[in-house]
């Protein structure tokens, strides 16, 4: 059972709210949860729909990352989601427990020979998508800076 | 997301309706693979009514197209939308397809 949080946020700084979700490591609800997740992230708005495929596209890019590449789709790991409302964007966190990565490192999946890969388009995409992107020391949470409406 | 697959002439064409994710890509991999099976080797995904391809539903893809190619077939995509054609010239892979604007002129000389 996906539940997402909501917490109060600090008008002092600009943030209207809090949003908090817990994933289990199971790519089968990362659907489910992205829309959910999403959903309360624009209520009360009306994004056009290009906010609305960027804020969903990053986020489970985020999310599909950190629960396959992160925590290894461990049952017994979790992935957790974090979402400062602001007035006009939100910036979303997601952490895993895995070791990290260094995402210097991350070969760029554009070169020719690359293409024909299946995988490694992620981070690119999320970077393409969000106004602005950082990662901790470690390599296992990302922060993202996406439009809300 | 929801496949519908129809034939034109010798093409099957495939729609894709709504996401096209890590969630139900293996769904695409299978209607695809069965058909070349059997036989098919024009395929056009009709993606008029497709929101969302994430990087597995892209890796699926192109999944399905080396296996395509390698019997002898070919895949053409029509109807992005304008954020998911931005994703495949983002990811170059707009060399790998040919992405036709519409159905019909996917069609055209097929």
């Amino acid at each position: 059972m996906l539940r997402v949080e909501r917490l109060p946020g600090r008008p002092e700084d600009g943030v209207e709210a809090v949003l908090l979700l817990v994933v289990p490591s199971d790519l089968g609800l990362l659907d489910e949860a992205v829309d959910c997740f999403v959903a309360l992230c624009v209520e009360g708005g009306e994004p056009t729909p290009s906010t609305r495929f960027r804020l969903r596209s990053a986020i489970a890019e985020a999310v599909s990352n950190a629960i396959a590449r992160g925590n290894e789709s461990n049952p017994s790991k979790a992935v957790a989601v974090r979402a400062e409302l602001r007035e006009r964007h939100v910036r979303v966190s997601v952490s895993d427990e895995g070791l990290g990565f260094d995402p210097d490192t991350v070969p760029d999946p554009r070169e020719p020979e690359a293409r024909e890969r299946p995988c490694g388009r992620g981070l690119l995409i999320i970077r393409h998508l969000a106004d602005h992107v950082a990662f901790n020391t470690k390599g296992n949470t990302i922060w993202m800076t996406l439009p809300r409406w | 997301m929801g496949l519908t697959t129809t034939t034109h002439g010798d093409v099957t064409i495939v729609e894709v309706e709504g996401q096209l994710t890590v969630g139900n890509r293996q769904d695409l991999k299978q209607v695809i693979q069965e058909a070349a099976d059997g036989g098919a080797r024009k395929f056009l995904l009709d993606c008029t009514e497709t929101g969302y391809i994430d990087s597995s539903g892209l890796g699926a893809l192109v999944t399905i197209s080396k296996r395509v190619r390698e019997v002898g077939g070919q895949i053409r995509l029509a109807a992005l939308n304008d954020d998911l054609r931005s994703l495949f010239e983002l990811t170059k892979l707009d060399t790998l397809f040919a992405i036709y604007p519409d159905r019909a002129q996917a069609l055209d000389g097929y």
